[in-house]
């Protein structure tokens, strides 16, 4: 199990400034930078709905051993100019422990990062930039932000370079560019106790020589599509979903796969059952509100046993809501969304890297079961870019259970079986013959409203789930056997919660931590023996209702009353959140 | 039709099932299937690879009455479903039918783009110009004066005109045939199916039940006369000068149907090593 870092290991850096001025490039190349030098870490970006021209800050998080998910507050801000940063100051902590360094030409400090406390300090960026040739106010400002974190000078040039020299940058100017910066840095930390307290400490337990990846979750997902041997996709372009299968577009003319872009939301779900009705595993890709829209045909997936991947990022809700922003409300439209009684399964990776994996045992779910399988991944997860270990590949004896022989007249589409799973003819298939019907039907498939029917056929839809062996991936169990205290979480907020029961057990408490994988079908027995021996419970999620909660009332037997920790997007749950509980439970 | 060999001919009674019907006696649906299923017999095709798509209508019901695979979906999604179906498939004969109001009403987007699209469809749309299903009520071909307990005095609103439609949104197939007119009708299909691409055929098809005057079309229908044009001017023309009960091929386009480069694989085991290898840094 990855080993997350406490606050300690970890510095944080936000680079901010309004479109055009460079934030996210530097905060990018800066993560690269850091993964070539041995090191791990993850950005995020949050930026305005504005195409071009808006105001950007790329969020980045360095350590030396792998981290997850961003810590309390950011140990510098590096704004390049101020403008409309108050639209996301809120999301970028600052302590009175913080540096907010700004380019000399950015003018007055905002009051509010003002009032955070931090040191503040400017730094001639643009000026810098203007004696270099090829040189920006943002690589001049990316140099800085090396130095004051420690990373090697040469590490930061040469991944400017491989960027840069494409634009036609040349090296030299590149180096020298970076250097300018780098000098400010060392000056500035040279001068200013808490910027020399800003550099990485040296960690023992750190492998500069491990494999590395550098991969967006959304991309992961994509990996995991292919790995579970998703070879058709249909999609309506929606944020943050979209570039889940840009990634995937051009690998699929590798490895033999048809993405086809569809008129609307509706169209690319019924493209995906038409496709994988077909024999092809297939995946649509969305967000909320294109959700809502292929509800009813993933009740048709569900109905006529259709095997189907719907891999949904979720962001700000309801309607429109915020959609560059992430928030974990599309739990409830996932678990109880489609209309009749519809069994079907729900996912949710943990991490960045856990994208692969769940999406990959995504795929695996809907073919086994021939169902309907939701992922429910979310913009911090999608769009964040993050430096892992180089994971272990899973691998799962994938099978869409097939007849043999089957004979026209006798075959029954529809098979009451043990398993609930019946042999699934594909067209081409000689005697196979059926019609797929989202009308309620016999064995054979023929349209049938009889009650006994209706009843054989949702007791085989609804067995087939809950008798499935889904194995320890139902969900990540982490923390003390022993412990008294448990914490229930899902999806991205594992990150937090991980860290703050890591800082917790370091100061002498037991903790336990239960991190939901499999959402549907619900395991109550297993939840049951995970929460042995626990007394009091948090329950911690990103949304304002409380929907998972509700959920876990809804399905499970708690062993305690449940302590509830939320709040809704686009500010994230924080380590210190969920330790400030834990301390009054001491 | 387990077990056919090569030599056996294939008649029409073959494409038939044993699922009765559950139109109303008198339905033209009843020629537009006998016209479905003479069209596949005269094309020999195997009923095994054959799919069937519809959505949600009296005429949707379709696919379970023939012998071929069949997939009866949503109201009005049974051409997207059939679009992918297609695309992971390209080997299969796909024939999409369904009614008026599941194809140009609740599923009128999906038509546009499947004109658009042009992939190597045949769609069969049995027009009755009412809601029947729902017992009587009027359908975005019915015209604007008719009336119903929904719509009393009618709906004021002009039919639309969906051979026009298709033309404009770049069909490359486009023919009316008439559910009374069997050899007409079957014709029209096997000439559908055969052509590469999205082929549209408006099959005029009686509701006796709601629109008992449409038992009039056997003596108003009439053919063109004409053999399909591909002038596009030529085939808007005909269209604008069309009474709505002209039968025969009206436009055949030279477009290429849409297939994507690469077809699916059906190969977990494909070697994904030099995706993965982009992401090590």
């Amino acid at each position: 199990m990855t080993q997350f870092t406490t606050a300690a290991d970890t510095v944080s850096v936000a680079i901010t400034g309004s479109g055009g001025a460079g934030a996210i490039t530097a905060g990018s190349l800066l993560l690269e930078a850091a993964g070539r030098a041995g090191w791990y870490g993850l950005m995020t970006r949050t930026v305005g709905p504005q195409i071009r021209g808006g105001e950007a800050a790329a969020l980045v998080r360095l350590s030396r051993s792998p981290v997850a998910g961003h810590g309390d507050r950011f140990d510098v801000l590096i704004a390049l100019d101020w403008r409309n940063v108050e639209r996301f100051v809120a999301e970028i902590p600052l302590g009175p422990q913080s540096v907010a360094l700004a380019c000399e030409e950015a003018g007055e400090v905002p009051e509010r990062i003002a009032a955070s406390g931090a040191l503040s300090l400017t730094a001639p960026f643009t000026k810098l930039a203007e004696d270099i040739r090829g040189a920006r106010p943002n690589i001049i400002a990316l140099g800085t932000a090396a130095a004051l974190v420690g990373l090697p000078e040469q590490a930061m040039i040469e991944t400017v370079a491989a960027t840069l020299t494409d634009k036609g940058v040349s090296l030299d100017d590149t180096a020298q560019a970076i250097r300018a910066g780098f000098d400010i840095g060392l000056q500035l930390a040279g001068t200013h106790g808490a910027v020399a307290a800003l550099k990485l400490p040296e960690d023992a337990r750190a492998n500069p020589s491990a494999e590395r990846w550098m991969i967006t979750g959304n991309q992961a997902a994509g990996l995991g599509a292919l790995r579970g041997g998703i070879r058709f996709a249909a999609l309506y372009p929606i944020t943050p979903a979209t570039d889940m299968l840009e990634w995937i577009a051009p690998r699929f003319n590798a490895v033999g796969g048809v993405l086809c872009q569809a008129e609307d939301e509706i169209a690319a779900v019924n493209m995906a059952i038409g496709a994988s009705y077909g024999g092809v595993p297939s995946l649509t890709a969305t967000s909320g509100p294109g959700l809502a829209l292929k509800l009813e045909s993933i009740g048709l997936s569900v109905a006529a046993e259709v095997p189907l991947v719907i891999f949904n990022v979720m962001r700000g809700g309801p309607s429109t809501g915020i959609p560059t922003k992430s928030e974990q409300t599309d739990l409830n439209v996932a678990l109880y969304g489609l209309h009749g009684e519809a069994p079907h399964v729900v996912v949710a990776p943990l991490s960045v890297d856990d994208c692969i994996f769940t999406t990959q045992w995504a795929v695996h779910l809907a073919e086994s079961l021939q169902t309907a399988t939701f992922v429910l991944s979310d913009q911090f997860l999608g769009q964040a870019k993050a430096v892992i270990e180089s994971p272990t590949e899973a691998h799962f004896a994938t099978v869409r259970l097939k007849p043999t022989e089957p004979k026209a007249g006798v075959y029954k589409r529809y098979a009451l079986t043990a398993s609930g799973v019946s042999p699934m003819s594909v067209p081409g298939m000689p005697g196979g013959q059926y019609t797929a019907d989202g009308l309620e039907h016999n064995e054979r498939g023929t349209p049938s409203s009889q009650a006994n029917d209706h009843h054989a056929q949702l007791d085989k839809r609804n067995n087939k789930l809950e008798t499935f062996a889904y194995g320890d991936a139902w969900a990540e169990i982490d923390g003390d056997a022993d412990a008294e205290i448990g914490l229930i979480t899902w999806g991205s907020t594992t990150a937090p919660v991980r860290e703050a029961m890591a800082r917790a057990r370091a100061n002498g408490q037991k903790i336990r931590l239960v991190a939901l994988r499999l959402l549907s079908p619900a395991r109550p027995v297993q939840l049951a023996e995970a929460l042995k021996g626990i007394k009091r419970l948090m329950v911690v999620e990103q949304s304002h209702s409380g929907q998972f909660l509700g959920y876990l009332r809804a399905h499970y037997d708690l062993p305690a009353p449940a302590h509830s920790l939320r709040h809704p997007g686009p500010l994230a749950i924080r380590p210190a959140e969920v330790c400030d509980v834990l301390s009054s439970w001491s | 039709m387990d077990g056919m060999t090569p030599e056996l001919k294939l008649e029409p009674k073959h494409y038939k099932s044993d699922v009765n019907p559950i139109w109303c006696p008198g339905c033209g649906h009843y020629g537009v299937q006998a016209a479905i299923n003479r069209a596949f017999a005269e094309l020999q095709l195997d009923p095994a690879k054959v799919v069937v798509v519809s959505g949600i209508g009296c005429s949707s019901r379709i696919p379970a009455y023939t012998t071929c695979y069949g997939f009866h979906g949503l109201h009005g999604r049974a051409l997207p479903l059939a679009i992918g179906l297609k695309l992971a498939r390209p080997d299969l004969t796909v024939l999409v039918a369904g009614g008026d109001g599941d194809g140009f009403s609740i599923g009128g987007n999906h038509f546009l783009h499947a004109c658009r699209r042009n992939v190597d469809l045949t769609y069969v749309v049995m027009d009755n110009e009412v809601y029947g299903m729902t017992k009587g009520q009027p359908s975005p071909t019915t015209g604007p004066d008719w009336d119903s307990d929904l719509q009393p005095g009618g709906t004021g609103i002009s039919a639309f005109r969906p051979l026009g439609v298709a033309l404009q949104s770049g069909a490359n197939f486009l023919a009316r045939g008439f559910s009374g007119d069997l050899n007409g009708l079957t014709k029209l299909i096997v000439q559908g199916i055969k052509h590469p691409g999205f082929s549209f055929v408006h099959a005029l098809s009686p509701c006796i039940t709601f629109r008992p005057e449409e038992r009039e079309w056997k003596n108003l229908t009439h053919s063109a006369g004409t053999d399909a044009t591909s002038d596009f001017n030529e085939a808007s023309r005909r269209l604008a000068e069309d009474d709505g009960l002209t039968t025969g091929p009206v436009y055949i386009g030279h477009r290429k149907p849409y297939a994507p480069s690469v077809a699916p694989l059906v190969d977990t085991k494909t070697d994904l090593s030099a995706i993965v290898a982009e992401f090590r840094i």
